[in-house]
């Protein structure tokens, strides 16, 4: 089943609907930019992938803060558990990739975006390994063609890198395989493109048994082949095992400035980037939302780690709309950019194991605020700039 | 000028520590009265480092008003000694009172001889015995040299008179004139500046860097910036007694004129980012901090300020400070702005007309585009097709427009009414938008001729609106329904022509129904049939009446 949640104005977040969606677990949950309205999709074990749109229901149910949501189409093209949905970026119109273990993505796009029932099969793109997660290239400049970044899980031996960066190719119409992430070896969990603020180069967050961080340079073109594949140099920038086991989702904020990641350790940690572009961790969040109070600063700011910042913050800043995730000590540090269009990372054990499970996926979306899980109270600590 | 811009942010800095020591001070519960006191503190703590950078880094004071900055600067952030001179002055025999020496100790720590002077005459009144001692220490203490503000001396002279100085007060020490009276014997020392009789008065400095001020006063008052530095050390004070706190790491930063690491210590310390970035942006503008080259090129001062601006966007009201916060970031502020400003929630009409109005004085034409489409389907979600148009009106976008027109035009099939009349009422321009909306626009102007009794502009317009193919196909039977009442009508309105032209739009409406299947119900074929009815008769009508009037 699926859970949405709404903030109200004081700040609290209530569940506004609760369904049962799919035959079997839901793996993910994700939400359609606002443009085309309140749209869900999900994908599940069932083999189905599906979308949803919010009705406007009768006043009574608004009164009761009730909202109901209509499936207006199931895609059931896979033939094995679908394990990840991800919506293109706005720019490319109302498109959406999904991927099944066995090994396939495809993607589908709705030609008329107020008829949420039609869908058709743009692409298919056989990956060779069972698929665990994708992520779309949010960059919507015209330099970069569409580009999608698969995950791989398998445990075969064969050690096949488990990362696949796939682009469009204007020339041929299709997806072609453009780079694969070969240090990458260990089955991946989630990966996230990182939102490009005008960066010549793209920055892929993996989740895999720890949290990697790579910068994919696009080198020129080369002259033969315009139009043809763009090769990359690929660095990797950050490698954190702090997590010390299985890192399950990661999570970027709107400007690609921080990034969160969820682990088997049950921690939320953020990463961030100093201006001297170094990736420190700056903050570790226990799942039941208390924060982990490890190396607390002394002197006259100790106490300030506490409830007194909230203060600090309120006078100097206001308190902040996203106290949900940081109560406002850190607010301008990270917390903002999670009031919208962040994943927010569920405990992990949950989705892999158990059938009936509920969808453990969290998401915030558009300026509605709505998210579709419970929500961690975070309390990070400073660990740096 | 960024001097007193400096001194601004400091008063608002106090000014904030006031509200908040009031707030503390009225606060019933305890929980809050201490979260309200550790602000204070932290404010202060604030003011303190700010300050000192002002004085080291803004103001830049060069040696000799360093001295006098510096000492202020002491003053300002000691305050517990006037509430102790208080006390002291009004006692009955202030001399007599046991913190009398205290306070006098701390006038002359802090180098403020007048009112050390003026105490010390309520002893000397007190006790005639020492009048003699009292007359030489007030007359040394007066005597003081202290650097000038003005340019009335040079650094040079002033040296030379504090040494002559100096050197006067060692004979009297050394003549044993204060040996009586161990209080002022060492005063005495601490004008010499004995490092040991300065440290005995640990507790009422309290602080190493008031030690580090006085202890400068009276061995180098003419001090220079730089060699601040050198005399700058905690571990004289501390003792190995206690470890130096965040607090005491930035100010030393500060003295060692490290001002990178001022900052980093202060992003460190306190957990937002107002500070440092308000900070750094003014050193930036002192053009004190090289840039780095960071990998997107930008420098620090962006970076904290960007920080800073995007922390204020979670904020329901002041996200409107933070947008003006990158209007002054040359290299990132506009990309931070379009992803942070698509992002606000759109909860009331106000607001995103705000938001709007902030993209377009930045020509942020996509997010402009992208913000009226959310609004536009927001409102189409929740029936309100009035407002759903408007937005996509502002939008420019054509297709939606088309698909509200739709709705409004079905909607007035069933319902026989319109909505929202004000609206398509004065379209005006934007009508062109899209074809259909030019259709919606001008039936309504029809259906306003209409109930203006203009009758014949209104056939006019009806019979324009099929023949110029602005109406669609779909509509023609509505509008030719529309027509029944004007055909009807005592008055012949429709010409001949008009009415020739009618009936072929109805044949051709009627032909192309006729190719599809034979299910017309009974309504349909009903209204055909009236309508060849009233068209007939019309022409009837009209012949006669256009060929009556031509006869006579």
């Amino acid at each position: 089943s699926e859970q949405v949640w709404d903030k109200s104005e004081n700040g609290d977040w209530h569940c506004t609907a609760s369904w049962k969606t799919h035959s079997g677990s839901v793996w993910r949950v994700t939400w359609a930019h606002p443009e085309f309205g309140q749209v869900l999709a999900s994908c599940s074990f069932d083999r189905t992938a599906a979308v949803w749109e919010e009705i406007v229901g009768e006043s009574n149910d608004k009164l009761r803060g009730q909202s109901h949501w209509v499936k207006r189409t199931t895609l059931v093209d896979s033939r094995t558990s679908v394990t990840d949905v991800k919506f293109a970026p706005k720019h490319m119109g109302l498109m959406l990739a999904t991927c099944s273990a066995d090994g396939v993505v495809r993607i589908y796009e709705a030609p008329d975006v107020m008829n949420l029932s039609q869908w058709s099969l743009q692409h298919e793109i056989s990956c060779k390994l069972s698929c665990s997660c994708i992520s779309w290239n949010p960059s919507s400049s015209r330099a970069h063609s569409p580009m999608i970044a698969v995950g791989s899980d398998d445990n075969s031996p064969n050690i096949l890198a488990k990362v696949q960066i796939y682009e469009y190719n204007e020339n041929t119409r299709k997806y072609a395989k453009a780079e694969a992430l070969m240090t990458v070896t260990d089955p991946v969990h989630d990966i996230a493109f990182a939102p490009n603020l005008g960066r010549s180069f793209h920055i892929l967050a993996v989740a895999t048994k720890d949290v990697r961080i790579f910068t994919l340079k696009p080198l020129r073109k080369e002259l033969t082949s315009s139009g043809g594949l763009t090769k990359f140099e690929i660095h990797i920038v950050a490698q954190f095992d702090n997590h010390n086991s299985q890192v399950w989702r990661v999570s970027w904020n709107i400007t690609g400035t921080v990034l969160a990641s969820s682990g088997d350790d049950g921690c939320v940690r953020l990463w961030k980037a100093n201006y001297m572009d170094n990736w420190k961790c700056t903050g570790i969040l226990k799942g039941n939302g208390s924060p982990v109070n490890g190396n607390s600063q002394q002197g006259i700011f100790n106490a300030s780690l506490g409830s007194a910042n909230t203060s600090l913050q309120n006078s100097l800043n206001g308190s902040s709309a996203s106290r949900y995730f940081f109560p406002p000590l850190d607010s301008p540090r990270a917390g903002s950019r999670w009031s919208s269009h962040a994943q927010l990372l569920p405990p992990p054990p949950l989705i892999e194991h158990s059938c009936d499970a509920d969808t453990a996926n969290l998401q915030y979306a558009h300026p509605r605020r709505r998210c579709v899980s419970r929500p961690l109270n975070l309390l990070p600590e400073n660990e740096g700039v | 000028r960024l001097v007193q811009v400096s001194k601004n942010y400091r008063s608002v800095i106090r000014a904030c520590m006031e509200d908040m020591h009031q707030a503390a001070l009225s606060a019933r519960d305890p929980a809050l009265h201490s979260q309200y006191s550790t602000q204070v503190s932290i404010l202060s703590a604030m003011e303190l480092i700010w300050n000192l950078c002002e004085i080291l880094f803004v103001e830049a004071a060069p040696a000799g008003p360093l001295m006098l900055r510096l000492l202020d600067w002491v003053r300002l952030h000691v305050c517990d000694v006037d509430n102790m001179a208080r006390e002291v002055l009004s006692s009955e025999n202030p001399s007599k009172h046991e913190l009398f020496w205290n306070v006098v100790d701390v006038f002359v720590l802090q180098g403020r001889m007048d009112e050390a002077r003026h105490l010390l005459s309520k002893e000397a009144s007190a006790n005639p015995t020492s009048m003699n001692m009292y007359k030489i220490l007030d007359d040394l203490m007066k005597k003081m040299p202290v650097p000038s503000l003005g340019n009335t001396q040079t650094l040079t002279e002033m040296e030379l008179k504090w040494q002559h100085w100096h050197e006067e007060c060692q004979r009297y020490l050394q003549d044993g004139t204060f040996a009586s009276n161990s209080h002022m014997e060492s005063i005495c020392k601490i004008l010499l500046g004995d490092e040991g009789a300065i440290l005995e008065r640990k507790e009422l400095m309290t602080t190493w860097y008031h030690f580090l001020v006085t202890q400068l006063l009276y061995s180098r008052p003419t001090v220079k910036p730089m060699e601040l530095r050198l005399y700058a050390q905690m571990d004289l004070f501390l003792g190995g007694e206690s470890s130096p706190e965040p607090l005491d790491t930035i100010l030393m930063a500060a003295f060692e004129f490290e001002m990178h690491q001022v900052i980093k210590e202060c992003s460190i310390a306190l957990s937002n980012w107002w500070f440092v970035a308000h900070l750094t942006d003014l050193l930036d503008h002192c053009k004190l901090l090289q840039s780095h080259n960071l990998y997107f090129g930008s420098n620090m001062r962006e970076f904290l300020l960007l920080e800073y601006a995007s922390g204020l966007f979670s904020h329901h009201s002041l996200w409107q400070l933070g947008v003006d916060y990158f209007d002054h970031c040359p290299e990132y502020g506009r990309v931070y702005l379009e992803l942070h400003i698509e992002r606000i929630p759109l909860n009331t009409e106000q607001k995103a007309l705000k938001v709007l109005r902030i993209c377009e004085q930045r020509q942020m034409h996509e997010q402009v585009r992208s913000i009226c489409k959310i609004m536009a389907m927001k409102a189409l979600r929740n029936n309100r097709l009035g407002s759903a148009l408007s937005w996509s009106i502002r939008a420019k976008d054509a297709a939606f427009a088309t698909l509200i027109s739709d709705r409004f035009l079905k909607d007035y099939c069933e319902r026989g009414c319109f909505s929202d009349l004000d609206l398509i009422d004065n379209l005006g321009p934007s009508m062109l938008l899209s074809d259909r909306l030019t259709f919606l626009g001008k039936y309504r102007e029809f259906h306003r001729l209409y109930g203006e009794k203009r009758f014949s502009e209104a056939a006019k317009l009806l019979l324009m609106l099929m023949t110029a193919h602005i109406a669609p196909c779909s509509f023609w039977m509505t509008l030719l329904t529309d027509a029944l009442p004007l055909l009807e009508h005592k008055e012949v309105i429709f010409s001949a022509e008009q009415t020739y032209e009618l009936m072929r739009c109805l044949e051709d409406l009627t032909a192309g129904k006729a190719d599809k299947q034979n299910f017309q119900d009974d309504v349909e074929t009903t209204k055909v049939e009236m309508l060849r009815l009233a068209l007939a008769r019309n022409l009837a009508r009209v012949i006669i009446k256009e060929g009556t009037l031509e006869g006579s």
